[in-house]
């Protein structure tokens, strides 16, 4: 499992930069979904999100899923592309797969990358 | 024996959590007499009595083959249907309504739905369609479906040719009711000033804004009238709205495909692609529409892949878009599909190919097209609308249509439709329906019937 030490993770399985301000799903959440088919980016650049927020709706081969807007955040950025290479948020969650970038993020209710992976942990039994 | 897998304590707990003291209460306010009423039923028969009761029963029905001679359309049209359809049907492989719980065992029955989604792809004009709908109007409210949940609800507005077929209409009304979603343009009454209803389908143009998520038009209309909808849609898309064309399967054999307007979804009733009258139903709707759409479509999708082993296989396709995975987020929560009906559809279609389908085309318009003139030279009678038309049309009359049609009735013949009991600006309105089956004969002696009844 890639959890990497520089972000912060929600309890619905996103991650957080607070570095870059942008957000997406984490290698946990695409690897419980297995090979995603399909994504929709619900927001627009200008939208205010309140924690919770239904940001994008995913689809696998298996399942259907939905990503919650990790911290209370204006949108300035959506990850255009990601609709028509939606393969990228299996192969390169942290990277390409992003899905949208936040400003004026609050990360303090989010966990490390240390408590994510124990979070993980747990549900794996 | 019965089996309720609840115990009566598990009862006492669901009645006790809603606050009812008994099942009874559930029903009290039905009253007493229509709870228990008292059926007044004949002694039981013998399996030989009822068999010939229920044969002295069928004889009282009208049989458009051996009684009636048909002119009525308006949504379900009287052709041929070749016999080795309802041969295919029957086999035991095959002879059941439902897509298998586990589809990929069942490889014949998913190739079917395939090949059956591939004709309707080349019939419209479009680039994906799902294994089917219930029957035409569940199809287009499954169109409004697509377009609210590809708007995610930000669209509100529908706006609905008064030129759909009225049950159509009724039909989404019914679908949309628990949606913030409102439908205009469909009020003969109101909208437009008079006629609204009669005027060429630019007229809905103006009530096209950046609140429409769909306009939904039909093709042939209601009346029978062919138009081009390319300026339509065109006009649609400069504001971001989808339109959804509700097509004729046998016109789409002979007229420009909706796919080619620019229509984003297009749905229809299959009934004429080999399924029987059978008095209404059950009938097939069909739903097509663009790759960019598919996950918002509703219904189930076969698709073809490969096996383990290198070789042609077919899946169910897309399913996390459905309601079992998705929900109340999926489109729609209707997944089931005609799947018996959908397989007569592919055998018609195989059987006729696409020559065979424009000959059938090609004989009713012309038939149409001869019944019409002849009927528009009798006195007192006359085409309503000057628009082309394919094989159905207006025909206004000099008598109110249910005395033309009861004559018609005692010459054996089943009349058309009174258009008036859904416009009332039609009254004295038909709308006849001429197909392949109609001979010259019986034409004829219609509109000899039909001069009868303007003097009579």
């Amino acid at each position: 499992m890639n959890i990497p030490a520089n972000l912060k993770y929600s309890k619905t399985d996103e991650w957080f930069d607070p570095a870059t301000h942008k957000a997406g799903l984490t290698d946990y959440a695409q690897s419980q979904l297995s090979d995603i088919v399909f994504v929709e980016i619900m927001v627009a650049v200008g939208d205010t999100l309140q924690v919770g927020k239904q940001m994008a709706s995913v689809e696998s081969v298996k399942a259907a899923a939905e990503s919650y807007a990790p911290v209370n955040s204006k949108v300035t950025a959506v990850n255009e592309g990601l609709p028509d290479t939606p393969e990228l948020l299996n192969s390169d969650p942290y990277g390409k797969g992003w899905l949208v970038q936040l400003e004026g993020g609050d990360a303090s209710g989010l966990m490390d990358a240390a408590a994510y992976t124990s979070y993980c942990e747990e549900r794996a039994h | 024996m019965t089996y309720i897998p609840h115990s009566p304590r598990e009862r006492d707990a669901m009645l006790a959590t809603i606050g009812v003291k008994s099942l009874e209460d559930l029903f009290k306010d039905v009253p007493g007499k229509y709870r228990f009423p008292t059926l007044h039923l004949p002694p039981a028969l013998t399996e030989m009595e009822a068999a010939a009761e229920l044969g002295e029963l069928s004889l009282g029905n009208e049989n458009i083959r051996t009684d009636l001679v048909c002119f009525l359309g308006a949504g379900a049209y009287n052709h041929y249907i070749p016999a080795a359809v309802g041969h295919i049907l029957q086999r035991s492989e095959f002879y059941t309504a439902y897509t298998p719980y586990q589809p990929e065992i069942s490889q014949g029955t998913l190739q079917s739905i395939f090949e059956y989604q591939s004709l309707i792809v080349a019939l419209t004009g479009m680039e994906v369609s799902n294994a089917s709908h219930y029957d035409g109007a569940t199809a287009v409210a499954e169109a409004v479906a697509l377009a609210n949940a590809q708007f995610h609800g930000r669209r509100t507005k529908v706006v609905l040719s008064p030129a759909v077929h009225p049950q159509y209409r009724q039909t989404l009304r019914t679908y949309v009711q628990d949606m913030q979603l409102e439908l205009v343009g469909d009020d003969p009454e109101t909208v437009n000033g008079e006629q609204s209803s009669f005027t060429s389908p630019e007229s809905l143009i103006p009530l096209i804004d950046a609140e429409t998520a769909l306009v939904v038009v039909q093709y042939p209309d209601f009346f029978g009238r062919i138009y081009d909808y390319t300026q339509l849609i065109e006009a649609a898309h400069s504001l971001g709205a989808l339109v959804c064309v509700a097509a004729n399967p046998i016109a789409l054999g002979l007229l420009k495909t909706p796919g080619e307007m620019g229509a984003d979804i297009v749905v229809g009733e299959g009934q004429p692609l080999g399924i029987p009258l059978s008095y209404g139903g059950p009938y097939l709707g069909f739903f097509a529409t663009r790759k960019q759409f598919i996950h918002k479509m509703a219904g189930r999708l076969v698709g073809e892949t490969i096996d383990s082993r290198g070789q042609r296989a077919y899946v169910l396709t897309l399913t996390a878009r459905e309601q079992h995975i998705k929900r109340e987020r999926a489109t729609s929560n209707i997944c089931t599909n005609q799947g018996l009906l959908a397989l007569a559809a592919a055998v018609y279609l195989s059987l006729l190919g696409p020559g065979g389908l424009r000959q059938v085309a090609e004989l009713c318009y012309s038939k149409a097209h001869y019944a019409a003139e002849k009927i528009s030279r009798l006195p007192g009678y006359s085409l309503c609308f000057d628009s082309p038309y394919f094989h159905e049309f207006s025909i206004c009359c000099p008598r109110p249509v249910s005395e033309i049609n009861a004559h018609l009735l005692e010459h054996g013949f089943l009349g058309g439709y009174d258009l008036g009991q859904d416009y009332p600006a039609l009254k004295d309105h038909m709308l006849l329906a001429v197909t392949e089956m109609n001979t010259k004969d019986e034409i004829d002696a219609l509109v000899d019937v039909l001069a009868e009844v303007s003097h009579a």
